[in-house]
């Protein structure tokens, strides 16, 4: 029984210009368990999945179902085979319903119409059995992300799939979605399907997975037995290295006051109420100040209204005494702002540029960086490859990578590298861990500590309860644009919690 | 795979694409006109390289052709499609023809005024755009038809300007620049007797390389050109960054503009066309634009998709009596259509490439 493989994945090897990234992997799963698969981001683990879903051609290797050897050319072939794959950002035609999406190509019709009733039983069933709770006559544009997902799932099950890959489900999830999602893949293994769980949130492996692989930087590293290890353990084995939990961090000591932000109003792109209603609050040089809060409270519109990427329609911010209110954002800059973007790909990166022409976004028309409106690409080199090598960002070609072929993890590295290397006096940072592995969150916790310690002043923005109590000297909490609590670091996560869904609040005064 | 080599697979690509568009053209001669096909195609091809005077005519033709490539291309990696090269270009033609009729100046002057002209009607659509988030597209197909019947307008009532001035007795066109100003005909420079007294050649289609050097100079290797294309790929980031987003797509269209106007000016004062009071939107313009996706908006790759589209057009029009000009004009498209395959043709080669790699590391392995 122990040895009853479904699917073997056995040496495989698939290169991309300039990176392995399957180096000799082996994956074996075993019928109806569930297998996490664990590395960094840029590990190999989407690549892998890949391969088995028909998507990428691996140069080396093979793939066994039930000891029988298989060529997977494309997703059909792997769809025959009975694999199903829930992927990172859902594969849903938004103007179609929920039902349509599901039955999309395998469709039943009957003299060239389409056969409705007996696909809406099979999915009614299939929602019932599992409990995936769906409207079928839905539009996809008009469902929740959870629910979505919920339509992905039930795409893999009326297709009757067997082999069920979960690629990092759970990162669009809210706590209460993720322990559902549990639920349902727990049942799916009681019907004896068998489940691919990628993933690099320790604490989920351990709370449902029966065994787990781990790939770091392309390379096989084991398969362990989820009972017999520790969260310790696993990441280590993924990082290479002891991993630090929490943040080690000396007293505040706090300088003077950089940033101050009085009587704040945001408009907002979607509705037609302001989205920040006259929010007031200092940061001082030396403290790490966070806005905690539930997303869509107004903090993406705090911070666009202080880096200058929306107007502000009332109150004044004051950097470092120079009022800059309706300056623009290269002042803000120039004067010592740095942000880390809330989303790397639409603000923080031209993708379309290489790594070096990104690390200099902000400064290629200094003085170092060019003569007479010429670009000086020797000093954008020698530039670039200290920045690479002193936060370690990694890439396929070094500074001439282009950005989009970089993994996440590195991406938002080499934008930390671009704005802590400018020695900002404040250093806007929003949710500047979202994706990343626990060695990637590790390291930037690291390096905002010491820009506190350094002196400077950190505005952090953070959904993530657990980093905003390891980071933060003082803590805001913003509710519906306003700011409705104020604590230092010893609060408790469930107070804090009440502040943040509304019931509490406060007064708070700068 | 290394630098030079994605060079030489682009080339082959390109010349692959191209090869597969003369078959497809030569297959569509056969159904039309299976007797005089083989003809038809060998005068299309060897027509330019046939004699200097067609030589000439094809670096002639070229020229403007290269400007309006290099204008959209231009526009295009700041993230614009300007799609009113052919207005620029009308407009640069008649502030040239202004220049060189009416006020008698030197050609190079009205070289300068003809980029002027251009800038003007480029600047719309950009302002357009920059303060009203006005779809450049939709504004430059308007400004191309204003700019047309403006210049039909005011030519009219220009009556120094037209050939009847002068004497020649029609008023629907220009007057002949020897007539009216020969110091504004754009010098031979002495290519007229290397090219066996061609009336067509002068310096222009130097002039045009060297545009197009400049461009690809302004574009990969300043600061401003640094900006532009960030506008081009994330105008989102752009703003990030602190660049002045609305600044760049004004002054990308007024450059384009110029380039455009440009072409229109080294085309009339050429001396051997005169501009006819037109019905319909001049076609220079809008062969700018597969002359820019030829060349994936490369300024230098321009050159050559110019002289290429040059080169099968004056091919084309030496097919008159066998061809009806429409007959060529479809072969000429399908040329052209099959040739923007390169990128595919690019794809294809390169799969194929790392496949035979990957079978040569295999047979290593063995070893």
């Amino acid at each position: 029984m122990a040895d009853d493989y479904v699917i073997e994945m056995l040496h495989i090897t698939k290169e991309f210009p300039g990176i392995k990234a399957n180096d000799d992997i082996t994956l074996q799963l075993r019928r109806g368990e569930i297998h996490a698969l664990l590395g960094e981001n840029g590990a190999g683990k989407s690549t892998l999945m890949s391969v088995l879903f028909g998507l990428y051609q691996a140069e080396q290797g093979e793939i066994k179902k039930n000891g029988q050897t298989v060529k997977i050319n494309d997703p059909n072939d792997a769809n025959r085979l009975g694999i199903g794959m829930v992927h990172q950002h859902f594969k849903l035609v938004e103007c179609f319903t929920v039902l349509d999406n599901i039955i999309l190509g395998v469709e039943d019709t009957k003299n060239g119409f389409l056969q409705y009733d007996e696909a809406r039983k099979k999915v009614m069933a299939l929602s019932e059995k599992y409990g995936l709770k769906v409207d079928p006559d839905a539009l996809v544009s008009d469902i929740s992300v959870g629910m979505q997902q919920r339509v992905e799932i039930l795409k893999m099950l009326y297709r009757d799939n067997e082999i069920l890959i979960f690629d990092e489900p759970t990162a669009v999830l809210t706590p209460q979605e993720i322990d559902e999602l549990m639920e349902i893949m727990r049942g799916f293994k009681k019907e004896g399907k068998s489940i691919l769980f990628i993933t690099h949130k320790l604490s989920e492996i351990m709370a449902v997975a029966d065994r787990c692989t781990v790939l770091r930087k392309g390379c096989y590293e084991g398969t362990v037995d989820v009972a017999s290890t520790t969260k310790e353990e696993l990441s280590k084995l993924m990082v290479g290295r002891d991993v630090e939990f929490t943040v080690k961090k000396r007293a505040v000591q706090t300088g003077e006051t950089i940033l101050s932000v009085r009587d704040m109003v945001v408009g907002s792109r979607v509705h037609e109420n302001n989205a920040v209603r006259g929010v007031s609050f200092d940061v001082k040089g030396g403290e790490i100040v966070c806005i905690a809060g539930i997303e869509g409270n107004g903090q993406t519109e705090l911070v666009y209204g202080i880096t200058g990427l929306e107007p502000v329609k009332e109150g004044s911010i004051t950097l470092r005494g120079m009022d800059i209110t309706h300056a623009s954002v290269r002042q803000r800059n120039i004067s010592g702002m740095s942000h880390i973007p809330e989303d790397r790909h639409k603000h923080g990166l031209i993708l379309d540029y290489t790594l070096e022409q990104n690390l200099v976004l902000q400064r290629y028309f200094e003085q170092q960086f060019q003569e007479h409106g010429v670009i000086n690409s020797g000093e954008v080199r020698k530039y670039a490859n200290s920045l690479i090598n002193s936060f370690d960002v990694r890439s396929g070609q070094g500074p001439v990578t282009v950005t989009r072929s970089m993994s996440g993890g590195n991406q938002q590295k080499a934008i930390i590298a671009r704005e802590i290397d400018r020695q900002p006096q404040l250093l806007v940072a929003v949710q500047p861990t979202r994706g990343l592995d626990v060695g990637a969150i590790e390291y930037i916790h690291k390096r905002l500590v010491e820009e506190r310690d350094a002196g400077r002043a950190v505005l952090l923005v953070s959904l993530e309860l657990e980093e905003v109590m390891s980071l933060s000297d003082r803590i805001l909490v913003m509710y519906e644009g306003e700011l409705v609590g104020q604590f230092d670091n010893t609060v408790s996560t469930e107070e804090l919690g009440l502040y943040m869904a509304g019931a509490k609040r406060m007064e708070v005064k700068a | 795979m290394k630098k030079d080599n994605q060079m030489l697979v682009g080339i082959i690509s390109s010349v692959i694409s191209i090869a597969v568009g003369l078959i497809f053209g030569f297959i569509l001669l056969l159904i039309l006109n299976p007797a005089k096909a083989g003809l038809g195609m060998s005068t299309m091809l060897s027509t330019a390289f046939s004699n200097m005077d067609q030589f000439g005519k094809m670096l002639y033709q070229a020229a403007p052709l290269m400007m309006c490539g290099l204008s959209v291309g231009f526009a295009f990696k700041t993230g614009l499609f300007n799609i009113g090269a052919s207005g620029q270009y009308t407009i640069g033609a008649f502030f040239a023809l202004v220049g060189a009729i009416g006020l008698k100046l030197p050609w190079w002057a009205c070289l300068i005024l003809s980029c002027v002209g251009g800038a003007i009607w480029g600047i719309f659509p950009g302002l357009f755009k920059a303060l009203f988030n006005v779809n450049e597209v939709i504004t430059s197909i308007m400004f191309n038809w204003i700019g047309m019947f403006l210049v039909n307008l005011l030519l009219a009532n220009m009556p120094f300007m037209l050939s009847a001035y002068y004497g020649v007795g029609t008023t629907d066109r220009t007057a002949a620049l020897s007539d009216a100003n020969p110091s504004a005909i754009i010098p031979r420079g002495g290519l007229d007797r290397i090219f066996g007294n061609s009336s067509w050649i002068n310096i222009s289609i130097f002039i045009a390389v060297a545009v197009a050097i400049i461009m690809w100079f302004v574009l990969f290797k300043t600061i401003f050109g640094y900006e532009l294309m960030a506008c081009g790929f994330n105008k989102e980031a752009s703003r990030y960054a602190g660049i002045n987003a609305n600044r760049n797509i004004v002054l990308s269209m007024i450059i384009a503009g110029a380039l455009s106007g440009l072409g229109g000016g080294i085309y009339y004062l050429a001396g051997t066309i005169q501009y006819v009071l037109e019905k319909s939107i001049l076609g220079m313009g809008f062969d700018g634009i597969p002359v820019a996706l030829l060349a994936n908006s490369h300024p230098v790759g321009t050159i050559f998709s110019a002289l290429f589209i040059s080169y099968i057009k004056v091919g084309g029009s030496a097919m008159q009596p066998n061809f009806s000009s429409e007959t060529i004009n479809i072969i000429i498209s399908v040329i052209i259509y099959l040739a923007a395959f390169a990128l595919l043709t690019k794809l294809i080669i390169a799969k194929f490439l790392q496949s035979a790699g990957a079978k040569n590391e295999k047979k290593e392995v063995k070893a």
